[in-house]
């Protein structure tokens, strides 16, 4: 997790809900975040996978793009990520990166075109220097308008459907990666089918003042229960999904990360964004290192910074690493040498000082579960 | 009767004869969340007061148990393998982590008593 700059701690529109419901309050990106609340993470994770979990996600960043008279935002965007934002239809979302000069990774986002405009959502630790980073260069061609004191409710979990139809009759088809303006206790919502726990689910953007209304609101199903940021953690490891700043950060590129599926097929080609000559000559080449999945044996648990070694030579590191609730066993990811990265070589973990044998093996370690359609 | 110490790296050592039984505080497991597991010491291990000796693994980070004082170690808690849940429901009971053979039961005269380590734990906040 993403360690606290100096200052007061910023809180989110759901502070004295987290409160009343007992979360243990951490510092995470700036903000006084929920890592769990009293039932623990354990409870929390497996409820989320089991039922339904609303997470606060409001500390992310939520910044709306609209083109200038004659421009278009989603061109103008493509300058700064390697995604197909341009291909978006209206009500479609994508999954991609800033990246830098040298093909290094400056953030992960969502983007979602509503037809008029584009919804972006950056990680919070990261967001001011996006925005900073999208007015130097879109300002231009868009309207850069940071939305950060609305609020983000992340509803995840196989009932997730289920709970938000009962409220909002249209989500039930709504497909995974796709987003509708929708109107929830009187208050103008942008829903999308997404979330970052491999499970079904949706991200609701609110209107700051009627966040807490909402949460409440869902909370009163008896399937919903509120999960901390120690549960989505557990979750999006299960998943595979990189977290910024510990799997994917400046120094590695979407090759490296494996996050090529992500690289719009006709962007690989026809580059146009930061580091596109990098990320081209590996996608031709090979990178030197790629993002794996690690499965340790027996119950030691190696964590972020575990060196990865064959033989006692290091040929990688462990950047994430952690409890799968649901496998009930460790599981980790790392960065490996590719000439070593094929799934089922076996590796040692070294934690502590100690070698934990383990595999590399494909991810996600849990199924995803997406709902389309 | 048993005499109970504390750490204030939040270990507790309940004595009986010349043997030491260690484990962790409530407040430890409350502060660590969900254990997955914990690493103990062998049987024979030779341990000096304050060498970090066992790791409690919880879903969120690893943390060293440190011994409260010197000694071998004649027996370690096998069960948690198999339930490192008992750390957070038993702490002081079946959540134990290991059994030392007290070399100098002189050490423990610097570790807490109850009322001291509540008081302790208090000025945490």
């Amino acid at each position: 997790m993403t360690e606290t700059p100096a200052g007061p701690l910023k809180r989110t529109p759901l502070y004295d809900l987290h409160r009343e419901l007992g979360a243990r309050l951490v510092p995470f990106a700036g903000y006084e975040m929920p890592v769990q609340y009293p039932t623990g993470i354990l409870v929390e994770h497996n409820h989320t996978r089991t039922a339904c979990g609303l997470f606060d996600v409001s500390h992310m960043g939520q910044v709306r793009l609209t083109a200038k008279p004659g421009q278009n935002a989603a061109k103008a965007l493509e300058t700064l990520v390697p995604g197909d934002i341009a291909g978006l239809q209206p009500g479609q979302q994508r999954y991609t990166q800033f990246t830098n000069d040298a093909g290094g990774i400056l953030d992960d986002l969502m983007v979602t075109s509503t037809g008029d405009h584009l919804l972006v959502v950056v990680n919070a630790a990261c967001k001011d220097a996006d925005l900073a980073h999208m007015r130097k260069h879109l300002s231009a061609t868009c309207e850069v308008e940071p939305m950060f004191s609305r609020g983000l409710l992340a509803l995840q979990g196989p009932q997730a459907s289920a709970v938000l139809s009962r409220l909002v009759p249209q989500v039930a088809t709504m497909k995974f990666m796709t987003g509708a303006y929708v109107v929830i206790d009187g208050a103008r919502c942008y829903v999308t089918r997404s979330g970052y726990t491999g499970g079904d689910g949706y991200e609701i953007s609110t209107p700051a003042e009627q966040t807490d209304a909402i949460a409440r609101k869902l909370l009163s199903h008896p399937e919903v229960k509120p999960i901390g940021l120690g549960a989505r953690d557990s979750l999006r490891l299960e998943a595979g999904l990189c977290l910024y700043g510990h799997d994917i950060d400046t120094t590695t590129t979407p090759v490296e990360a494996v996050l090529l599926w992500s690289v719009g097929k006709e962007r690989r080609v026809q580059g146009g964004f930061p580091g596109a000559a990098t990320v081209q000559k590996q996608i031709a080449e090979g990178s030197s290192r790629k993002r794996v999945g690690l499965l340790p044996e027996g119950k030691a648990i190696a964590r972020e910074g575990a060196e990865i070694v064959i033989g006692g030579k290091t040929v990688g590191i462990v950047t994430s690493g952690g409890f799968s609730p649901t496998m009930g066993r460790a599981i980790a990811m790392g960065y490996v040498e590719r000439s070593q990265s094929a799934n089922g070589t076996k590796v040692d973990l070294m934690v502590r000082g100690k070698p934990v044998p383990a595999e590399i093996v494909a991810m996600p370690f849990v199924k995803h579960a997406y709902y389309r359609g | 009767m048993a005499d109970t110490r504390y750490t204030e790296e939040h270990e507790w050592i309940r004595v009986e004869g010349d043997v030491g039984t260690i484990g962790i505080t409530q407040y430890a497991q409350e502060q660590l969340g969900d254990v997955v597991f914990v690493d103990v010491p062998a049987a024979g291990r030779k341990v000096a007061k304050g060498e970090a000796c066992a790791v409690v693994e919880s879903v969120k980070a690893a943390s060293d148990i440190y011994a409260p004082a010197t000694g071998e170690v004649v027996e370690s808690n096998a069960a948690l393998a198999e339930t490192p849940g008992d750390v957070n429901a038993e702490p002081t009971g079946k959540g134990w982590f290991f059994k030392l053979k007290l070399a100098d039961k002189g050490e423990l005269d610097g570790l807490m008593d109850e009322a001291a380590y509540d008081a302790f734990v208090k000025s945490l906040g």
